[in-house]
């Protein structure tokens, strides 16, 4: 998440002072990504110092200054909304490794522990899934943060579910080949001759 | 006493060398009030289980009480009431009938277990208010979204005093968004009191469940255990920004 960018992006609307930067920050993010105060203001002051952004009274605190966007702080939010994050490169996930291992060790029940693993994943999404459930006080950046959480984990489920089923059919070939090895090793001899 | 109990049932298809076990000793219980999701692979028996649990076929050993009653030896007759009043069904295809609109659609169940036919109308636009449909209630489900057949096909399902709610993948193929919304319909249904079972591949939906059951190959082999409190993720990304 850049806190960088997405301060650009509430100064676009308009001016505006250091405290309600922060506050609009933590409502546009839904409350998923809270900051700590000095996160914004380290961030403004890097702003000012990159021509990203300009504010009158620099001997004033923070808080109390105004901020605004410059020409410059403009065309990098545009740039920046445009750039597609790096998917190139996948990253090493821990699950994927796990999973990899467990497949090798003759002694260890891989589909065990690809449903401990499911298991852990659908109950950290019931606990997402609570946290939208009250619409009362509906909030739509944060229903947006909180699916983006959902999908995320909702893909990791659907590759565990892919690695047992191609897990499952990978031990099912390998139980026929052992049922009928001698006919296709003949097989293979004929061919050759 | 909960509303739906599956005692040790198991279900075989076919005699001898073609003999298949569909679903081997499930004990499966779900409360009023609560929604249990039960997720599996295609071929797991989760729509086994549905069929059973909904008195639609009987089990070849076990027992399946709703609501304290025991279907199993139960009369043809004694089983449709019991269908009829208590177990409403929403299938992944909506299965409404073309030739009526949506509220003679819902109230249908109602008009076929001897409630006469005004106040059957008047209970079937009470459901379809709930949820949020009064106003389409004379059209026919040809004239109505993917996202309102499927609310129609829940009206339905929980019109009158229907207490049990059995659910076959019941987003179907809907977007996320109305997958979502038929979630909540569910849901706002078990806190009236109905208890539900839902039977899913996806687990988006089952996450709006109070428990997941995991199925593999017949057998109840995992369940999730009591969801943590929410507010815990958000302490745990103040801390992680």
């Amino acid at each position: 998440m850049s806190i960088r960018h997405s301060l650009l992006a509430l100064l676009s609307e308009g001016p505006k002072y250091g405290f309600q930067l922060r506050q609009e920050f933590e409502v546009s993010t839904g409350d998923v990504w809270p900051l700590n105060v000095g996160q914004v203001y380290t961030t403004l002051d890097r702003l000012e110092r990159d021509g990203l952004a300009e504010s009158d009274d620099l001997d004033t605190d923070e808080r109390q200054r105004n901020f605004r966007i410059t020409r410059a702080g403009e065309e990098e939010l545009s740039r920046w909304l445009r750039t597609p994050p790096d998917l190139t490169q996948p990253p090493r996930d821990e699950l994927v490794i796990k999973v990899l291992v467990a497949f090798r060790l003759p002694e260890v029940d891989v589909f065990e522990v690809i449903q401990v693993h499911r298991r852990y994943l659908v109950q950290l999404m019931q606990q997402w899934t609570r946290l939208k459930e009250d619409e009362s006080h509906f909030d739509l950046a944060f229903a947006l943060a909180v699916d983006a959480e959902l999908f995320r984990l909702d893909s990791v489920v659907r590759w565990l579910d892919a690695a047992d089923g191609r897990l499952r059919r990978f031990h099912l070939e390998a139980a026929e080949d052992r049922t009928v090895a001698p006919p296709r090793i003949r097989r293979r001899i004929g061919a050759h001759r | 006493m909960s509303m739906l109990e599956l005692r040790n049932v198991s279900k075989v298809y076919g005699e001898g060398a073609t003999e298949v076990d569909a679903l081997s000793d499930i004990d499966l219980a779900v409360e009023r009030g609560s929604l249990v999701a039960i997720m599996g692979p295609s071929g797991s028996g989760k729509s086994t289980l549905l069929t059973i649990a909904g008195s639609l076929e009987l089990p070849t050993t076990g027992d399946v009480m709703i609501n304290g009653t025991n279907v199993v030896g139960m009369s043809r007759y004694d089983k449709a009431r019991l269908r009829r009043r208590t177990i409403g069904y929403v299938f992944q295809d909506f299965n409404l009938l073309a030739g009526l609109t949506a509220v003679e659609n819902v109230s249908l169940p109602l008009e076929l277990d001897g409630v006469p036919l005004k106040r059957a109308r008047v209970q079937g636009m009470s459901a379809l208010d709930a949820l949020g449909l009064a106003h389409r209630a004379g059209r026919f489900p040809d004239e109505l979204s993917g996202g309102e057949r499927q609310r129609v096909a829940i009206a339905r399902a929980v019109v009158g005093e229907r207490s049990l709610l059995l659910a076959d993948e019941p987003s179907g193929a809907l977007d996320s968004v109305n997958g979502e919304a038929v979630m909540r319909m569910i849901l706002a249904a078990c806190h009236g009191g109905v208890a539900a079972l839902v039977v899913t591949h996806d687990a988006k939906l089952a996450s709006w469940a109070d428990r997941v059951v995991f199925l593999r190959d017949g057998r109840a082999v995992d369940e999730t255990l009591p969801p943590q409190p929410p507010e815990e993720l958000l302490s745990q990304q103040a801390t992680n920004p």
